[in-house]
């Protein structure tokens, strides 16, 4: 028997610091809520709006597999590793913390506001050397499909880290349904709602509502307007 | 009262950070090493409630290390700490410290 937690937009904690808007589906900075601290590997998931040409400075990070997806704009980023580049709205970038890494990320752009989801998972191996990759998203193959943006293997699609998780990301007509089969014997899902109304094995989400599923081995999907897109992310309930 | 919180770690970058996360709370005080015997010292000298494990440390250094923190402190709290900011540093101290 399936189990579910429902996480609704407007219970996500909530910062606002000016140039930054931000909410946290699980507990973040001084957000604290000891019924949010995880979904099985899955940590972090921040919503942030940050306006132009502002940002993060340098800051450390460890042992952390960081994902960022801008939903609409551009991250300028720069880290110890040497690289520089900025991440549009349609790519995704992955940062395997490890054994240490410092980064910035600020919006690239000086007059439009940029939105971007931050996810962090922990490893499944601790001290790896730190690893940077960002990928430009198949977005006409996420039409009715829940296209696979990550994944644990640099030979699949997407972009890897480490830990045995794959992410979907898709964008579905009105009344389009499907079946999501999870990857791994044991793994969790859980729905993000980017924008739109849909139905998750039963369950209504709307826009930026969380569903986390476990103890099953897939989920049903009904896209309930014409709007509708999902994250997706499918990965171990055990914590390493 | 406060609570002490030692923080041993590898990268001195990230320890200089957690030193000034720690302390910018009155009611933390914070003492971060990079060394393992550092640590020990600092456990030797006076009453810890908390330490946190950082980045670095590998499995076999680790298991020896809360090995020799529990001989000195036995009823000391250890955790993980990951990701080397102020992100998840709150929630993982309230969390431990129940």
């Amino acid at each position: 028997m399936s189990q579910f937690i429902l996480h609704k937009e407007n219970t996500r904690g909530h910062a606002n610091h000016g140039w930054l808007n931000a909410h946290h589906s699980f507990s973040f900075a001084n957000y604290y809520n000891p019924e949010r601290m995880h979904f099985g590997v899955l940590r972090v998931l921040n919503d942030d709006l940050i306006d132009g040409g502002m940002g993060f400075g340098t800051h450390p990070h460890d042992n952390m597999e960081i994902i960022t997806i801008p939903l609409a704009g551009a991250i300028a980023h720069k880290d110890s590793m040497g690289n520089s580049a900025v991440i549009k709205s349609g790519e995704i970038q992955v940062m395997s913390a490890g054994t240490g890494v410092s980064h910035s990320e600020y919006n690239a752009l000086a007059d439009e506001q940029l939105n971007l989801l931050q996810i962090w998972l922990f490893p499944n191996k601790k001290n790896v050397t730190p690893r940077y990759d960002q990928q430009t998203l198949d977005v006409e193959a996420m039409h009715n499909n829940f296209q696979q943006i990550l994944s644990p293997s640099a030979d699949d699609a997407g972009v890897w880290i480490q830990q045995d998780a794959w992410f979907s990301l898709g964008k579905f007509d009105e009344g389009f349904e499907t079946e999501y089969k999870i990857k791994k014997a044991g793994n969790g899902v859980y729905a993000f709602v980017i924008s739109g109304e849909v139905t998750i094995d039963g369950q209504t989400l709307s826009k930026r509502d969380g569903l986390g599923i476990w103890d099953t081995d897939s989920i049903s999907f009904k896209a309930n307007t014409a709007d509708a897109q999902v994250l997706l992310m499918d990965l171990p309930m055990e914590l390493n | 009262m406060q609570t002490t919180i030692l923080y041993i770690g590898r990268d001195t970058e990230i320890t200089i950070v957690m030193n000034r996360l720690l302390n910018a709370r009155p009611e933390w005080k914070g003492i971060c090493v990079c060394t393992d015997e550092e640590g020990i010292s600092i456990c030797k000298e006076q009453e810890i409630d908390l330490i946190l494990l950082g980045n670095g440390i590998n499995q076999e250094e680790e298991t020896q290390l809360r090995n020799k923190l529990l001989a000195l402190r036995p009823k000391v709290k250890i955790i993980q700490h990951y990701g080397g900011g102020s992100g998840l540093l709150y929630g993982e101290i309230m969390t431990a410290l129940g």
